[in-house]
């Protein structure tokens, strides 16, 4: 039935088609021809919002890092000026560097170690487990404005939760965290361990993605479990390691919402992250050059820590069907 | 005589098993009861401070500061909720939000969409070259073109106005939604292009007739997390948006906490309320948020 409706169809397209073409055979481009035609027009709107978006202002910004311009008077040409500053004359960015490193220092590693050892409990078969990894999961739902407040709460010096639990059960006087200048960065640390569903949830899809056989024959051969662990589940969850490590290192550089909300970069610039400073820079001074080379900074930073992690990786990731360097 | 040592071997070798085997199962047991005990204890530690939210956002003000807190509030004040709701003008910052997350949703879609569609299915030169360019520029950090997007937006008037939170969107929605759709595309037979083809139907047909139907699980993915990147947003508005009837729920949340310090029974329930769509379209949408983070390794 369909096979005679199609040989019709298509008998009857054909038809139309020579009566076509007689007429005008040169103006018809060939199949392959409209199909580039039609794929250019169908990319069109990411092929322009690459060069408005992402490499127009690219190009821009590395320009203008190398001006200097208020917005009211004209752009002025200072040459390497804006980036001398930054290294010499610029205290609160050194502090702006350091306590984002610093942060990062700390929550990448802790992140990603919580992350697999929930991953590893869970990767069993539990009743409940559902409900658990929506539970864990849900926190790294709600990112934003709304999180930062209610951690803010939590962290109040005299009645905030935290406090009050240290001092019932610890009888510890806690710290005033975010008004104490040793201890808001530390709270932003536990404040980001209330997200690490999302790396848990990775992780646990690479646990299940380790075929079972290669723990059956491990315990054959009297592997134990702390062994298993070591020379089969570190060595195969390697890769997605590396992954949320990158991807940890790329977030955690980049915190601004939280620091904006919760303490402003304050008490005296404790919490002074590099968005923070890029913003205030930019939005508050209207220095909008020495805001560019700023940025720019954070992206060869970002890069260089990256390349970092690469470079390295020969030595811990193993990859399957590679054998390890 | 032989015969009977063999069945006591045998019987021999059958306990043992036995034991092993029940020793192993206990040992299964312990283990399981115990990793059970340690995430039944993570889960109540992680859900906690959301009990405390919805315990604080219904008590008067002067019990927050009883000690030992209360967790269940006497009395209970539903009136926190109209009260935050009224005290700033949150209809006007919900109708903001919803204008700019749904309509840059479905510019993000419908663009997004036709252009994976166009790289994962149609044939022109350069397409290779102007991917991996698209899939490099992922690498760039935000941070970067921040400044001379708004200086563009500036010159183009735009400031204290939605466009620019939305107009970017309807230009392909952003390379890691095209790379996303595109890997999914990929997987769609394409024989039913040709069939599609040989039936008379048009490129732009097949994309609407065949493909974007198919999709519907990985539009659904990607309708998620637009939904939710676009409702948490805080720097986008915060740049772009200056005067108070502009705001968005993210920024109205900010402006509360700073008009209202220390009152944290309506920051509190403000908060709730905002973070109230988030909670359930995570729960309508649970199992394609498991998938989505799986597939595409994105944190949320």
């Amino acid at each position: 039935m369909t096979y005679r409706r199609l040989v019709t169809r298509t008998a009857a397209s054909r038809d139309e088609g020579q009566g076509e073409t007689r007429g005008r055979r040169s103006p018809r481009l060939s199949l392959r021809t409209q199909e580039a035609i039609w794929g250019w027009v169908l990319a069109m709107p990411i092929i322009l919002g690459m060069l408005l978006w992402t490499l127009g202002p690219m190009v821009a910004s590395a320009i203008l890092s190398f001006m200097k311009w208020d917005l009211l008077t004209p752009p002025k040409w200072v040459g390497v000026a804006n980036y001398v500053k930054m290294f010499t004359g610029d205290r609160l960015f050194w502090q702006a560097v350091k306590v984002t490193t610093l942060y990062a220092l700390f929550r990448v590693p802790l992140g990603l170690a919580f992350g697999l050892l929930i991953a590893l409990l869970m990767n069993q078969k539990l009743p409940g487990i559902y409900a658990f990894r929506t539970i864990y999961y849900l926190p790294s739902v709600l990112s934003g404005v709304a999180v930062a407040l209610l951690w803010m709460w939590i962290f109040a010096p005299d009645f905030g939760l935290l406090n009050v639990v240290l001092w019932k059960v610890f009888h510890i006087k806690g710290p005033s965290w975010l008004f104490s200048e040793t201890w808001a960065l530390p709270a932003m640390v536990i404040m980001s361990l209330w997200g690490v569903g999302g790396g848990m949830l990775i992780c646990l899809a690479g646990l299940q993605g380790i075929p079972t056989e290669l723990y059956e024959a491990a315990e054959i051969d009297g592997a134990g479990p702390f062994a298993k662990l070591t020379r089969i589940t570190l060595p195969l969850m390697s890769p997605v390691l590396f992954f949320n490590l990158v991807q940890g290192i790329i977030s955690a550089l980049r915190v601004f919402t939280e620091a904006y909300v919760m303490t402003g970069g304050g008490p005296n610039y404790a919490t002074y992250f590099y968005g923070l400073h890029i913003y205030t820079t930019a939005f508050a001074d209207f220095k909008m050059g020495y805001a560019s080379a700023l940025a720019w900074f954070l992206f060869l930073y970002i890069l260089a820590l990256t390349l970092l992690v690469f470079k390295s990786s020969p030595a811990w990731v193993y990859y399957e069907g590679r054998p390890r360097a | 005589m032989s015969g009977v040592s063999v069945d006591v071997d045998q019987q021999r070798i059958y306990a043992l098993r036995r034991r092993f085997r029940r020793r192993k199962r206990l040992l299964a047991f312990a283990q399981r009861s115990t990793s059970y005990i340690v995430l039944a204890f993570g889960a109540v530690l992680i859900m906690i401070p959301f009990l405390w939210m919805v315990s604080t956002s219904l008590k008067e003000w002067s019990s927050l500061f009883l000690y030992p807190p209360q967790w269940i509030p006497r009395p209970v004040v539903w009136r926190n909720y109209v009260d935050a709701l009224t005290l700033v003008p949150f209809f006007t910052f919900l109708k903001n939000t919803c204008i700019i997350t749904f309509t840059s949703l479905i510019g993000q879609i419908l663009s997004a969409s036709m252009v994976a569609f166009s790289f994962a299915r149609l044939r022109w030169p350069g397409r290779d070259v102007i991917f991996i360019i698209l899939l490099s520029t992922l690498m760039l950090p935000y941070e970067v073109t921040l400044i001379p997007k708004f200086m563009m937006f500036r010159a183009l008037g735009w400031i204290n106005t939605f466009k620019p939170l939305i107009v970017p969107d309807y230009f392909g929605g952003g390379a890691f939604l095209v790379f996303l759709l595109r890997q999914f595309y990929m997987t769609i037979p394409a024989e039913l292009d040709d069939a599609a083809r040989i039936d008379g139907c048009s490129t732009v047909g097949i994309w609407w007739r065949i493909i974007m139907p198919l999709a519907k699980p990985a539009l659904g993915i990607v309708a998620i997390f637009g939904f939710q990147g676009h409702w948490n947003d805080f720097m986008g508005p915060l740049i772009y948006l200056n005067s108070t009837e502009k705001f968005t729920l993210a920024l109205g949340l900010n402006l509360f906490k700073n008009q209202y310090t220390a009152q944290y029974q309506y920051i509190m329930a403000a908060s709730l309320i905002v973070m109230l769509p988030l909670l359930v379209n995570f729960y309508i949408a649970q199992r394609y948020f498991v998938q989505g983070v799986v597939i595409t390794g994105l944190k949320g």
